[in-house]
């Protein structure tokens, strides 16, 4: 029954391209993340107001990006927009698909975060004699951000596994890299034993580096 | 003699068939894998939650690795470790297998937190009134916890109905890998992403909304 040979000297061997693609992935998942933030927070203040263009645009994103599967949505980055001519690299097209999704998923943690801090905060700012930008950026975005916090690092633990679909794109990230390899020396099994271990300790230090970030970002 | 074979053919409503058909397929890998999913990740909270110390301390690492290592990466692994234990799974079988491990992981968070919802005091009023631990069970915290943990299920459920296209890596032809044929046929990725992409929005969107309401009026 058990008459198959574990083979872990090869992996062993690439080990370091590993963990290189695995440095690859945090930083595309990071970077999907800043752009997320920044889109998902003016996809938020878009859905506010309930009418015009841009709110029918922020809630036609929104509602794409989470009722749609994520390996569609880097296909369509990836080959779908090539019928208009246009050829993203494997790096763009994965760090766009991750971004949409991310934006559409955080704008609607954003809203439920704009939603809970009381309308008095911004008028008591204006009142002050803030401008609007200020009263934004110094008294209501600061609050949301720490509400939305949480949500904020599942989001980022979301974008770390999703990125391991830019295998499916041909991106050479942490899974990419590891299909590189298998295909190369049939040891399939183990190499992709090895890159799950290899993505649990990255999920793990994200979660740990998001805890002590909260500890210096939120202490009274 | 000249004759020239048409390689690539334009899309047809043969193929419009063959998507519906795809889509029915997503349709049923998700319910099977949800349904089990469901009932394993429901008993897999309670048992973490009655804190059986055992069972706390081997199904909380289990349950947290099944949520830490992407998808795609579980479902290559298991359908190459399956042979080596001499199963010969289908693609479909091991596609569901994970599947369920996956949604069972997800809900066994959900299902405690329903439990925890319900609250201590309820539960003795529910004993004191002389019910049975499964009487309380059935007839108080069913009804109670259910109600509470609702919306985030049907979020669970939609995310492993979007994730059931990873299973097309192992070549299963369900939605998404049934648009990739057509398009290696027809060379028109555009169209048919669209089309795919609006089958997966009609299966979401409608649920995601009904959930939102639910949530919504529940709140209030």
């Amino acid at each position: 029954m058990f008459d198959y040979n574990f083979h872990w000297r090869p992996v062993m061997k690439s080990l370091p391209d590993l963990l290189e693609a695995g440095l690859l992935t945090l930083q595309v998942a990071t970077l999907s993340m800043i752009i997320g933030i920044v889109i998902g927070l003016l996809l938020a203040l878009s859905r506010m107001k309930k009418t015009g263009p841009a709110y029918w645009l922020a809630t036609a994103w929104v509602e794409l990006a989470r009722n749609t599967p994520a390996l569609f949505q880097l296909f369509f980055f990836g080959f779908g927009i090539g019928a208009f001519g246009i050829h993203l690299s494997p790096f763009a097209i994965v760090l766009a698909g991750l971004s949409f999704n991310c934006a559409g998923y955080l704008a609607e943690n954003f809203r439920g975060g704009f939603q809970a801090i009381p309308d008095t905060q911004l008028r008591a700012a204006r009142s002050l004699g803030m401008t609007a930008w200020q009263a934004h950026t110094r008294i209501i975005i600061p609050q949301v951000f720490r509400l939305v916090y949480h949500p904020i690092t599942n989001q980022m633990v979301w974008a770390v596994l999703m990125s391991s679909l830019g295998m499916l794109v041909g991106f050479r990230e942490l899974s990419g890299e590891t299909q590189f390899f298998a295909s190369r020396t049939f040891r399939i099994f183990e190499y992709f034993a090895v890159t799950a271990v290899i993505y649990y300790a990255i999920v793990k230090i994200v979660l740990g580096a998001s805890r002590l970030l909260a500890m210096r970002l939120f202490r009274y | 003699m000249t004759e020239t074979i048409d390689f690539f053919s334009g899309f047809g409503a043969n193929d419009l068939w063959f998507l519906a058909e795809a889509a029915l397929r997503t349709l049923w890998i998700s319910i099977l894998s949800i349904a089990a999913g469901t009932f394993l990740g429901a008993l897999c909270g309670w048992l973490i939650y009655e804190g059986k110390i055992w069972a706390t301390l081997t199904l909380t690492p289990v349950l947290d690795i099944f949520r830490s290592v992407p998808l795609i990466i579980q479902l290559v692994l298991f359908y190459n470790f399956a042979p080596i234990v001499g199963l010969n799974l289908d693609p479909f079988a091991s596609g569901v297998v994970i599947l369920t491990i996956y949604t069972a992981a997800l809900v066994a968070n959900v299902a405690r937190g329903g439990i925890e919802a319900v609250g201590r005091p309820m539960r003795r009023a529910a004993r004191s009134l002389g019910m049975s631990y499964w009487q309380d069970m059935r007839y108080v915290v069913l009804p109670i916890g259910g109600r509470a943990i609702f919306p985030s299920w049907i979020g669970v459920a939609l995310g492993v109905m979007k994730d059931s296209a990873l299973v097309s890596v192992l070549g299963y032809v369900e939605l998404l890998k049934a648009s990739q044929i057509l398009i290696t046929r027809t060379q028109e990725p555009f169209l048919i992403l669209s089309i795919a992409g609006a089958f997966y929005f009609a299966l979401s969107f409608p649920i995601s909304r009904y959930a939102a309401k639910l949530e919504e009026r529940w709140a209030q």
